[in-house]
């Protein structure tokens, strides 16, 4: 029989150094290094995992469990720990009455919502007193980027002209969701250029979005908070369909499609 | 081997190939016995007539009615009505009954324990061939204790098929009505094959030890291999109306079936549901008998019980991780099939109002392969060598936890304001590359690649190989896992995010080829390399602690909530639906709950299940106590 290892770091202290080590990584990752904070929600969760990740680790054999809980073990049973021992259960019941405490008090700040950036679209939508089949619903101008490119490429800059006059305003030159109205919209204009965006979606459902504008929503959505427009009022259904096109072309993404190039 | 060995053995196969045969027949036979039940083309109502004046809408699947029921089109329109326009007030009530809640939590039961019934005659078939094989009679003992805890789920699970009827005829009983119009073939021919299954078991649990020995131990093997057949059949059926709600197949947009059951049965997303509850079956029905197991190691009071028990754990363990493994794929095809027949449907799960249970299913998903690993992990315990592969266990756990970590990092942060005014915006920079699927398929190979590493260093915790190419064989296992996963991360980064979304999907299937050729190839080098290993020392089985056997009991109800859960959400994206775009619900139900709402509801599901299955393993052990009463009893004289 092994005789158990004497540590100059106990089990209990390497785990406690371990959680708030992987803690203060992610800070310095991305709040300092990154410049991106990691929002409290996704850490909380993370922090949930890499706890019990560790935990899992330090405890896989008894010799470990019997370690990591030698000590928890000692300060409850221990008669000389008894001062130690009363000092820990006034500071523990303290510091959650505490933690409770300050997660109850009321803030100004809004409730976070768990926002639908997605919201499902309809299976048909009427715009300019039309229905569309969203499932079977195309880009008239799509084919042209294989059978006459130089056709492709004046839609697609006629499409950027409808998007700088329209829509920069909000979604930012550079299509990343920061115009010169954006900061003044809550939640925020959408980024084109993020890979989760357009890049996930057909194109049938652009048009349904940028034709119908927030108040197009679905009851998923609701209550509706989008600032968004009802372009059907001010743009010719080609129009949306070119500045479609521009919106791929300029981020350099391809629209959700199950056909092969 | 004998001569006449050899000749029983052949007879043997011939029988059970057979038998296996005669029941491919038969299900190959059902659609052409409920076509021929097709009524006789004297069609008055053509379907167009019964449109809602156009705004019915379309079924929204481009292929949904075409390819299967290609012969069908050409039928003439027959007699069937168009779906019913109902109101609230077609919806009969029972004061005090939420009748969905109560129709969808004695659904869901019926659903937990169907999928339990159907799956462990599986396996149990498997470890009944293999006791046959190896002559080792532990196997035949094993499954023969599986087969007995699911003999009383199996009343429970026809109690609660009984009840839902029950419920959908009382609560529903126009869409039941429809749904029988299109189904009743395959309705009547359910409940045949149920009564089949009924005989089937009972002959296969009460002759077990009857049908013992030579030639009626392939009899009985033969009697399980046709349980399976009957109990598969069984649920691809149930699984034929619950996908045609879904993905309405041979029938017009007004709901006007045209007479092709076996279309109706072939919509599209069938064989995806059935592939995906097939394999979830297997591993669902592992883990709840992993959690027996664990019941009964934990109550075990002698040394002998606990190391059966363990052994029990241990095996079933081993059945829930070899079918979770293919899991996430079945489940990412059948996802895949979902937003090819609908956009609608496809965003409403995934980036839709259902989104947030995905990420609760993600976690519960990591869960299960951090509580599967930990069990492994502790049983290397048993081994007097494990020592040698504990100090590695640390980095499979950082690459579990970190794959985990993108597992489930939502691409829809939730943000304060100050976060948000931070992050200039609702997205972030870096982890929303993190939300979206090719990241997910990355860290879900990553994690049943090092899935495999544990299950790997367990098996060969106790042994030390002995061939003179050791060195060189781990050596090719090493670089067999590097280049696989260097081939997974450039999969995942390359075709995921600089690629269209036709290459981001099919890129998946690269994906878990790599990984597959990961775990066989390497099976095979250490089925090679450790042929004639020396053993450490004998396993000890039941030197597990305590806390090993929770993670069995972690599993079973991850799995169940998992169930519940995926379940709610797929039911749910027809949303205001009975069948998706032809048949409207207008019951008072008929809008999506709150996320909440639904949690606590399939979580109520979950604790009345996990009560009954407890009972039923509850059951399984009165039934082995025989006390002896004295005193109770007249004396008979002689």
């Amino acid at each position: 029989m092994n005789t158990p290892r004497r540590r100059i770091v106990p089990r209990l202290l390497q785990l406690v150094l371990v959680v708030l080590g992987v803690y203060l990584g992610f800070i310095l990752v991305f709040d300092v290094l990154l410049g991106q904070l990691i929002p409290k929600s996704l850490l909380t969760m993370y922090m949930v995992f890499v706890i019990a990740g560790a935990i899992m680790v330090f405890t896989f054999t008894e010799e470990g469990a019997q370690e990591l809980v030698g000590p928890i073990k000692a300060l409850v049973e221990d008669p000389s720990k008894k001062w130690v021992r009363n000092v820990v259960f006034v500071i523990v019941p303290l510091l959650a009455g505490y933690y409770v405490y300050s997660s109850m008090l009321p803030g100004f700040e809004a409730p976070v919502e768990l926002r639908t950036i997605h919201p499902a679209p309809p299976g048909k939508f009427k715009a300019y007193g039309k229905s569309y089949n969203l499932a079977t619903l195309e880009n008239p101008f799509r084919k042209f980027e294989k059978e006459d490119p130089a056709k492709f490429k004046e839609l697609v800059k006629e499409g950027g002209n409808i998007y700088i006059k329209n829509c920069q305003y909000c979604h930012g030159d550079k299509l990343d969701g920061k115009g010169p109205y954006a900061a003044g919209l809550n939640p925020t204009p959408l980024n084109f250029q993020d890979v989760g965006t357009i890049a996930q979606l057909q194109e049938s459902f652009l048009f349904w979005r940028i034709a119908t504008g927030g108040p197009g929503l679905p009851g998923e959505a609701a209550p509706w908070i989008s600032s968004m427009p009802v372009w059907q009022d001010f743009l010719a259904e080609d129009e949306i369909w070119k500045v479609i096109l521009f919106l791929y072309n300029y981020t350099g993404r391809q629209p959700r499609s199950w056909a092969h190039e | 081997m004998h001569k006449e060995e050899l000749i029983v053995l052949t007879r043997n196969i011939r029988t059970i190939c057979g038998a296996f045969a005669l029941a491919i027949s038969a299900a190959l036979a059902l659609p052409t016995l409920v076509h021929s039940a097709d009524p006789p083309a004297t069609a008055t109502a053509p379907a167009a007539t019964a449109s809602a004046g156009g705004t019915a809408a379309t079924p929204t699947a481009p292929t949904a009615s075409s390819g299967a029921d290609g012969a069908a089109s050409a039928q003439p329109a027959a007699s069937f009505p168009p779906a019913p326009k109902l109101t609230a007030a077609d919806y009969p009530t029972v004061k005090g009954v939420n009748a969905r809640v109560a129709v969808w939590l004695i659904a869901q039961l019926h659903l937990w324990f169907g999928a339990f019934v159907v799956a462990v005659p599986m396996f149990v078939f498997m470890i009944e061939a293999i006791g046959m094989a190896t002559r080792d009679k532990r196997y035949d003992n094993m499954a023969y204790e599986f087969i007995k805890v699911t003999i009383t789920a199996y009343s429970l699970t026809a109690l609660l098929g009984g009840l839902l009827c029950f419920g959908l005829v009382l609560f529903y009983p126009d869409l039941f009505k429809y749904l029988a119009l299109i189904f009743k073939e395959s309705m009547f021919a359910y409940a045949l094959l149920f009564f089949a299954e009924s005989a089937v078991l009972y002959i296969y649990y009460y002759g077990w030890h009857w049908l013992q020995g030579g030639n009626k131990k392939w009899v009985h093997l033969t009697l399980g291999l046709l349980l399976n057949a009957v109990g598969l059949q069984l649920m691809f059926l149930a699984n034929a109306w619950t996908t045609f709600m879904m993905s309405p197949a041979a029938v017009d947009a007004a709901g006007v079936f045209n007479g092709n059951t076996w279309a109706a049965i072939h919509n599209y997303l069938w064989n995806p549901i059935n592939i995906h509850r097939v394999v979830a079956n297997v591993a669902y029905g592992g883990s709840v008998v992993g959690a027996y197991a664990a019941f009964k190691f934990l109550s075990a009071q002698k040394p002998e019980e606990r190391a059966h028990y363990d052994w029990m754990g241990y095996n079933a363990n081993f059945i829930a991780i070899a079918a979770l493994l293919p899991l996430p794929f079945a489940g990412y095809y059948l996802t895949a099939e979902i937003y090819a027949y609908s956009q609608q449907m496809g965003i409403t799960l995934m980036g839709g109002v259902f989104a947030w249970l995905f990420i609760i299913q993600a976690v519960l998903i990591g869960a299960l392969f951090l509580s599967a690993n930990y069990y492994l992990w502790c049983g290397m315990g048993r081994s007097d060598g494990a020592y040698r592969y504990n100090p590695r266990i640390k980095y499979i756990a950082v690459v579990l936890v970190g794959a985990f970590l993108v597992w489930f990092t939502p691409h829809t942060l939730v943000l304060t304001n100050s976060e948000l005014k931070g992050l200039g915006g609702p997205y972030h920079k870096y982890l929303g590359a993190l939300g979206i699927m090719p990241a997910k398929n990355t860290a879900v190979n990553f994690l049943i690649v090092f899935t495999f590493l544990s299950f790997l260093f367990y098996r060969r915790a106790n042994k030390i190989a002995t061939v003179s190419w050791a060195a060189a064989g781990n050596a090719a296992q090493v670089a067999l896992f590097t280049a696989g996963l260097i081939n997974i991360t450039i999969l995942g980064v390359y075709y995921g995010y600089f690629t269209n979304t036709v290459y981001k999907v099919a890129a998946s299937v690269p994906q878990v080829l790599t990984t597959l050729v990961i775990i066989i190839i390497s099976t095979v080098i250490d089925a090679f390399m450790y042929k004639g290993a020396k053993d450490v020392a004998p396993l000890r089985w039941g030197r597990m602690p305590d806390r090993s056997q929770y993670a069995l009991f972690l599993l079973a109800v991850s799995f169940t909530w998992l169930m519940g859960l995926m379940g709610y959400v797929r039911s749910g994206i027809r949303q205001h639906w009975h069948v998706s775009n032809i048949f409207r619900d207008s019951s008072p139900d008929a809008y999506t709950p709150g996320l909440g709402y639904a949690a606590s509801v399939v979580s109520v599901g979950t604790i009345l299940f996990m009560a009954m299955v407890i009972f039923v393993f509850w059951l399984s052990t009165v039934s082995g106590r025989h006390p002896t009463v004295k005193g109770y009893w007249k004396e008979q004289t002689a």
